[in-house]
């Protein structure tokens, strides 16, 4: 039986983690190998890594970095953050990376989702969004969470995967980083009514989030970062609390 | 001992050379027929779509050049695919090791089925050599929308909606639908078992 995803998130910046202190086990925690690493070999079924550096030589430094993340991770791992152009997804792909996120750049050019799927298929392409609720409705946010459009975020994630992306990495701005839950009834909305694999992100804060996640909201996966880097939830923990909840999950 | 891995339009090829470094292993990525022929292993690896994949193999011959190998060979998720006699994908015939059917997996009526399937599935039934200290009901990250049904060279089988052949297994050549070099410790193990055969 296909196991719900466990997936811990590291943002890059110029080729070093930004979060990710209290690893006493590991000799440098701003290493994304050594943490991605470690992770994999604490039972994280995937990784994303996100990249939030903004300068010229991006471009460089993150294919570099895809390499050795590849090369000494075991797991599949995802790579995001501003990628807006198919060379930049050919060059991660190449380097390693098993899939890509987009997010502003797909809003802003949906033909970029179709471009990216024919090219590279669908299975490699996650649509990022970035959502709040206001108003009764759920609004795409873009830039980091910058920028507000009108555009639902059940329209948009559906419009994307008719286009062809094989994933939503879903993050409801109003959960992100209060620890109180993820966002449910977004969650089990894209879920129930899209095709594809839902990841649920922004909120966790209790193990018994993850079970809400998986078992009300239906999520394919959820993604975390602050708590399994500040290690307040640990990853073969959580595993067994799951599996005692009958969530179905991989050891 | 020198280790092949087939060069061709499809994905996740840098994967599988990573995954055989970490093992110590040199693979060498190339469409080169004597290199090809000369390995003592050669993987069949890929992630992408039939017609395209099986037109470009045709194009150089690799197609005929595969089915002749006679030392053991590993195909990989769309590798394991094209190995079949045909799929659905484009209605494209294959090489043929395999005399089985590759089919799409079909939502059923009651409830969404999300395609393609991506994640870890487990694995049961095993009986191959690939296998050797990997324990029944293994978990492996399996990313695919079509499916080798079962059939007589059925060595390993997983369950989306209907059962299907997780890896299959005909004389020198091995075949598994999932990602062994994505598949964590268990996943490394039967690369190193292929290697040791």
């Amino acid at each position: 039986m296909l196991t719900k995803r466990i997936i811990p998130c590291l943002d890059i910046k110029d080729g070093r983690t930004v979060k990710g202190i209290n690893f006493e086990n590991i000799r440098d925690a701003g290493d994304p190998i050594e943490l991605g690493a470690l992770y994999a070999a604490q039972g994280a079924d995937e990784l994303v890594f996100l990249d939030i550096t903004a300068t010229n030589e991006r471009r460089k430094t993150l294919a570099e970095l895809v390499t050795r993340i590849a090369r000494h991770v075991n797991i599949p791992f995802t790579v995001g953050g501003g990628i807006a152009e198919v060379e930049d997804v050919y060059a991660l792909l190449q380097s390693g990376a098993d899939k890509i996120s987009v997010n502003t750049a797909a809003f802003k050019n949906p033909g970029l989702v179709d471009t990216l799927a024919r090219e590279f298929g669908s299975q490699c392409i996650v649509l990022a969004i970035d959502t709040r609720f206001e108003d009764g409705d759920w609004y795409v946010y873009l830039n980091g969470g910058r920028v507000k459009t009108d555009r639902k975020a059940f329209d948009w994630a559906k419009e994307a995967v008719d286009r062809g992306a094989g994933e939503i990495l879903l993050t409801s701005m109003n959960n992100d980083g209060t620890k109180q839950g993820f966002a449910l009834d977004i969650t089990a909305q894209l879920s129930q009514n899209l095709h594809v694999p839902v990841i649920a992100s922004g909120g966790a804060g209790t193990m018994e989030h993850f079970v809400d996640v998986f078992g009300n909201a239906q999520a394919d996966a959820a993604l975390a970062a602050s708590i399994f880097h500040y290690k307040e939830i640990e990853i073969p923990a959580l595993k067994t609390f799951l599996y005692e909840k009958g969530v179905n999950v991989r050891f | 001992m020198k280790t092949a891995i087939i060069k061709y339009n499809a994905g996740n090829i840098r994967s599988v050379q990573f995954a055989l470094e970490r093992l110590g292993v040199d693979g060498i990525v190339t469409d080169n027929p004597e290199e090809i022929l000369s390995a003592d292993r050669v993987i069949f690896p890929g992630v992408g779509e039939a017609s395209t994949a099986m037109r470009y193999l045709q194009e150089r011959n690799l197609d005929k050049l595969i089915a002749g190998l006679q030392q053991p060979v590993l195909g990989i998720c769309l590798g394991m695919q094209l190995l079949c006699r045909h799929s659905e994908e484009n209605d494209t015939p294959c090489i043929g090791v395999f005399d089985v059917e590759v089919k799409r997996f079909t939502s059923p009526v009651e409830n969404l089925l999300k395609i393609p399937q991506i994640g870890w599935n487990n694995i049961t039934g095993l009986h191959s050599v690939m296998f050797e200290h990997v324990p029944e009901n293994s978990y492996m990250y399996f990313v695919h929308s079509y499916y080798a049904a079962l059939g007589a060279d059925t060595v390993a089988i997983t369950n989306y909606v209907i059962n299907y052949s997780a890896a299959l297994q005909k004389d020198n050549f091995y075949a598994v639908q999932f990602h062994p070099e994505k598949s964590a410790e268990h996943g490394a193990r039967i690369i190193e078992n292929f290697l040791n055969l």
